[in-house]
C-alpha cells in the first residue's frame, strides 16, 4: 500500500441553477488571455444536450479515455505509444476550434465613435480568430436550459444510446445542469498521452497539471481526455488545463468556481487513496464494478493501518486530520450519495457528483401528490427509469443501481427532516429503508443543506518550507526583454521572459491614458482618470489657455458648458474623492 | 584557392554552425516557453491531414538519404558490396520519392497557410523567412536531384560534396572540393547553411523536441511541487489580454 492525497471536488447537482457564475468568474480568473477566447474550464451544462465541445461523450469519435484489452490490461483508447508518434503530424482524433465554438467579440469602439446621425450605431459581432464578421452560431452553452434543443438534442451521446420512446418522454419530462470542471483523475489518460511528458498529476495533493516550459504542442493531451477538459492556446502552442485553482488551494483557500458558487453546491476535501491499486481498480472487467473498484481505492482514514502507511508516506499530520474531517470522503464513502461522471472512460475521476433528485420532485408535485412523502418519492424512483437511466449513463456507466440507491437517500432525507420541522417526530422507518440511521441523515443533511463554509471547503494548506519565489520580489527593469532588450514576443506571442506585473500595470494604465480617442469634442472619460492631477477637457483652460491641476483650487469652476454632462456640478475635491 | 570559395564553403559553414548551436542553447535557456510546435491544426483540419504526414514524412527520408549519402564514405559502402550502380539507382528512387512527397506537403501547407484566415494571421514574419530558405533549399535540392541523377547522366557527389561535408565535421576543410560541384548543387548547398543559420530562431526548433522519450516512460507522471520551484529561474506568466486580429492583414498590401 502506498498512500497519496488527492485533492477533490463534490457537486450536488440538486441545487445547480445553471447560473453559469462558476464558468464566468474561472473565466475571469484563468483564461480572459488571448488564444483561450474559446476555453473554458468551467463550464455548465444543460442535460440532455450535447454539451462543451459538441458530443464530447462520444468515445467511438474523439478516441479519449482508456479501453481493457482481451488480456486485462488497459489501453489508450486512440491508440499506445508507437500509434501516437505515428500521428504526431497530424492528430486524426483532435477537436477543432469550431467544435468548441468560435470566439467573438464586438465591434464596441463604433458605439462610442459613431458621430451623431438618424440610425442607432449597432456593435457587430467580428471573430477573434480572423477579426472578421461573423454569424454567431454556437458557443459553450448555446442549448442552455434545453433551447434549440429540437436541433441539437438527438445528438447527445446519451440520448443515443437509449430508445427512441425514451428520447421522446425525456424532452418533456428532464433537465438538469451539470457544471464541469478537469476530472483531476487517479489515472489521467491526458498525461498518458503527452509524449514530451509535460503533464504531470502532483504527488501532494493530485492536481493534473501542464508545465508550460516542457509542452511542445503535439496536441496528445486533448484528444486523450475523455472529458475534453485539456485545451489547446492556439496562440502560445500549448496545451491548458483547469489547475483546481492550484495557487488558492495551497494557502488553504477554495477554487474560484467553489467560491463563487450561489448554490453553495461544491464541496472540496482530501481523499486519501492507495497508488498501488489504482491500475488493477481502472482495469476490472466490468463496467459496473468500476464505481465500487474506485471506492475501494479510496481509504478510510480513520484506519490506524492507514494512518501509519500514510504517515510513512510523508504525507504531514494535519493533512491526515483534514482527510478525516473531508466533506468528500463522507459523501464518497460514508454515505455512498455522490458518483463519478462516466467512470467508463477508466481514469478514475475525482470530482464527483450528487444525481439531481428535484426533476423526480418536481413529476410528482406536478402530478398534485405529496412530493416529500418518503412513498410517493421512492414510488416515483422506481417508475421514473427514464430519467435513472439517463443519470446511470452518466454516473454508473448505466447501472441504475448505484443512482437509485444515491436518489432514495436524497428523498429518504427530504421526508425524514420534514418529519422534524412539522414536528412529527423523527421516522427512524424512513432511515432504516434505505439503510442509514436517523442521526447519519440529519448529519448527511446538515452537509448537504446548511454547511458553512469551513465544513464545505476542508482545504490543509501546503507545506511550503520555502516561501513562493513572487513575480514581484523578483522584479526589476533588467529582466530580460525588458526596456532596451527588443521586447518579448520575438518567436510568436508570449514567447521569451515574462513582464513583471508592475510594469506590465504601469505600462496599461499609461496606455489607457492616452490612447482613448475622442470623437465626441469635450467629452470626458472619467474611468480613464487616475485622480492625480485634472483629466483633459474636465475644466475650461484657464486664462493661459492651459490647463492644470493646480490652477483649480480657486476660482475657475464654472464648467464648460458643452462637455462633460453633470460633471459641472461637482467641485474638484469631490473628483478627488471619487478618484 | 580563391577568397571567395573561401568564404563560402569554409567561413560561412563554421559561422552557421556556431550559430546553430550556441543559438539553440541559448533559445532553451531564454525561451522555454517559446519552444514548441505551433501547430495550426485547431483552426484547419482538411488541408494539413494531408500536406503535414506528407511534409514531415518525406523530409524524414530526405535526412536519412542525407546522413547516408554525406556521412558514410563510399568506400564503405563499396566494402559491403553496395556498388555505385546500386547506390545511384537506390538513391535516385528513394530521393525523388522523397523530394516529390516533401514538396508536394510543403506547398499544400503553404496554400493552407495563406488561404486560410487563422491560420495566417498565426503566422509570425520569422515563420515566412524560414519559409523561403526552406523551400529554397528543397527547391534547388530537388532540382538538381532531378537534372542531375534523374534526367541527366548522374553526378557523384560521393566524391566531392560528402568529403567535403566530413571535412568540415572533421574541422579539416577542403572547400576546393565543394568549388568544383554543379551550380544546382552549391546553391542547395548555400541555402541549407542559410536554413541552419536561422534554425535556433524558428519554430524549426522542434525538430529537437521529437518525443522519442515517449516510448520509454511510464504512463503516468508524477511531479513533486517542489521539484520545479526548485530551480533559480523566476515564476513565469505569458500572456495577452484578448483581442480582435486585424483582418487588414489578410489582405495582400
Amino acid at each position: 500500500m502506498k498512500v497519496m492525497a488527492q485533492m477533490s471536488m463534490v457537486m450536488n447537482l440538486d441545487k445547480c441553477i445553471g447560473c453559469h457564475t462558476c464558468s464566468v468568474t474561472c473565466k475571469q480568473a484563468w483564461t480572459n488571455r488571448t488564444g483561450v477566447e474559446y476555453v473554458w474550464f468551467n463550464n455548465v451544462e444543460t442535460r440532455p444536450g450535447v454539451g462543451y465541445p459538441r458530443t464530447y461523450e462520444d468515445q467511438e469519435k474523439w478516441g479519449g479515455g482508456w479501453v481493457r484489452t482481451k488480456r486485462g490490461r488497459l489501453k489508450l483508447r486512440s491508440g499506445g505509444r508507437l500509434n501516437k508518434l505515428a500521428h504526431i503530424f497530424s492528430n486524426p482524433n483532435l477537436p477543432g476550434v469550431h467544435d468548441y465554438y468560435e470566439p467573438w467579440t464586438y465591434d464596441y469602439d463604433m458605439l462610442l465613435n459613431t458621430p451623431a446621425g438618424e440610425q442607432t450605431p449597432v456593435a457587430r459581432p467580428k471573430s477573434l480568430l480572423t477579426g472578421q464578421d461573423m454569424k454567431i452560431s454556437w458557443s459553450a452553452n448555446w442549448d442552455d436550459d434545453l433551447g434549440g434543443s429540437v436541433e441539437t438534442m438527438q445528438d447527445d451521446p446519451i440520448l443515443k444510446k437509449m430508445s427512441e420512446q425514451v428520447h421522446a418522454e425525456f424532452e418533456q419530462a428532464f433537465m438538469f445542469y451539470l457544471p464541469r470542471i478537469c476530472e483531476h483523475c487517479l489515472n489521467p489518460s491526458c498525461v498518458a498521452s503527452c509524449p514530451s511528458g509535460a503533464m504531470y498529476k502532483r504527488v501532494e495533493d493530485g492536481i493534473v497539471l501542464v508545465d508550460q516550459d516542457k509542452c511542445r504542442g503535439w496536441r496528445m493531451c486533448v484528444s486523450g481526455c475523455p472529458y475534453k477538459k485539456v485545451y489547446f492556446n492556439h496562440k502560445t502552442g500549448k496545451a491548458e488545463k483547469c489547475t483546481l485553482c492550484y495557487p488558492r488551494i495551497e494557502v488553504g483557500l477554495p477554487t474560484v468556481c467553489s467560491e463563487t458558487c450561489v448554490g453553495r453546491l461544491r464541496y472540496l476535501g482530501l481523499v486519501l487513496y492507495d497508488v498501488d491499486r489504482v491500475a488493477e481498480a481502472a482495469s476490472v472487467e466490468n463496467e459496473h464494478e468500476l464505481l465500487d473498484a474506485q471506492r475501494d481505492v479510496i481509504l478510510d482514514p480513520f484506519d490506524p493501518e492507514v494512518i501509519e502507511a500514510a504517515a510513512r508516506d510523508g504525507i504531514p499530520s494535519d493533512w491526515i486530520e483534514a482527510a478525516q474531517n473531508s466533506p468528500i470522503y463522507k459523501l464518497i464513502k460514508q454515505y455512498r450519495v455522490a458518483l463519478p461522471l462516466h467512470p467508463e472512460y477508466r481514469t478514475m475521476p475525482m470530482v464527483w457528483y450528487i444525481p439531481p433528485l428535484s426533476p423526480v420532485v418536481d413529476v410528482i408535485t406536478g402530478s398534485g401528490n405529496d412530493g416529500e412523502d418518503a412513498r410517493n418519492l421512492f414510488a416515483a424512483i422506481e417508475k421514473l427509469r427514464i430519467p435513472i437511466e439517463y443519470l446511470a449513463e452518466l454516473f454508473t456507466a448505466g447501472d441504475t443501481k448505484p443512482v437509485d440507491a444515491s436518489l432514495r437517500k436524497l428523498a429518504a432525507m427530504r421526508s425524514y427532516m420534514r418529519g422534524i420541522n412539522l414536528e412529527e417526530g423523527r421516522d427512524e422507518s424512513i432511515a432504516q429503508t434505505v439503510g442509514m440511521t436517523g442521526t447519519e441523515i440529519e448529519e448527511m443533511y446538515r452537509l448537504l443543506a446548511i454547511a458553512k463554509y469551513n465544513d464545505r471547503y476542508v482545504i490543509p494548506a501546503a507545506h511550503a518550507e520555502t516561501a513562493r519565489e513572487l513575480d514581484e520580489l523578483a522584479c526589476s527593469l533588467d529582466y530580460e526583454g525588458g526596456p532596451g532588450m527588443g521586447g518579448p514576443n520575438r518567436f510568436g506571442t508570449s514567447s521569451g521572459h515574462p513582464v513583471p506585473v508592475a510594469v506590465e500595470n504601469f505600462h496599461a494604465l499609461a496606455n489607457r491614458q492616452t490612447s482613448d480617442r475622442s470623437a465626441v469634442t469635450g467629452r470626458v472619460n472619467l474611468l480613464n482618470w487616475d485622480g492625480n492631477g485634472s483629466t483633459d477637457g474636465l475644466f475650461p483652460p484657464d486664462a493661459h489657455g492651459e490647463v492644470d491641476g493646480e490652477h483649480l483650487e480657486g476660482e475657475h469652476l464654472d464648467a464648460d458648458p458643452r462637455g462633460g454632462g453633470g460633471v459641472g456640478d461637482h467641485g474638484p475635491g469631490d473628483e478627488n474623492r471619487g478618484g | 584557392m580563391n577568397p571567395l570559395s573561401m568564404l563560402l564553403w569554409v567561413a560561412f559553414p563554421y559561422a552557421a554552425a556556431a550559430v546553430f548551436i550556441v543559438g539553440h542553447i541559448w533559445r532553451y535557456r531564454y525561451d522555454k516557453f517559446g519552444w514548441t510546435t505551433r501547430s495550426s491544426q485547431t483552426y484547419e483540419n482538411r488541408l494539413l491531414r494531408w500536406g503535414s504526414p506528407m511534409f514531415h514524412f518525406g523530409i524524414l527520408c530526405v535526412l536519412v538519404g542525407h546522413a547516408v549519402g554525406l556521412l558514410i564514405p563510399q568506400e564503405w559502402l563499396f566494402a559491403i558490396g553496395i556498388n555505385e550502380t546500386m547506390y545511384h539507382i537506390g538513391a535516385t528512387v528513394l530521393g525523388t520519392a522523397a523530394a516529390v512527397f516533401t514538396l508536394v506537403g510543403l506547398v499544400i501547407l503553404i496554400y493552407r497557410r495563406r488561404t486560410v484566415g487563422p491560420v495566417f494571421l498565426a503566422t509570425t514574419r520569422m515563420d515566412k523567412v524560414m519559409y523561403v530558405f526552406l523551400g529554397a533549399t528543397l527547391f534547388f535540392g530537388t532540382l538538381a536531384t532531378f537534372s542531375y541523377q534523374l534526367f541527366g547522366t548522374g553526378y557523384n557527389y560521393r566524391e566531392t560534396i560528402s568529403p567535403w561535408v566530413r571535412s568540415i565535421i572533421l574541422f579539416q576543410p577542403q572547400p576546393e572540393l565543394m568549388a568544383q560541384a554543379p551550380l544546382f548543387f552549391q546553391i542547395h548547398a548555400l541555402c541549407a547553411t542559410a536554413l541552419f543559420l536561422l534554425w535556433p530562431f524558428t519554430r524549426l526548433v522542434h525538430v529537437f523536441s521529437a518525443p522519442v522519450q515517449y516510448l520509454f516512460r511510464p504512463y503516468i507522471v508524477y511531479r513533486s511541487r517542489d521539484e520545479h520551484r526548485s530551480g533559480t529561474r523566476a515564476t513565469r506568466r505569458g500572456w495577452d489580454p484578448v483581442a480582435a486580429p486585424n483582418p487588414q492583414r489578410l489582405r495582400r498590401p
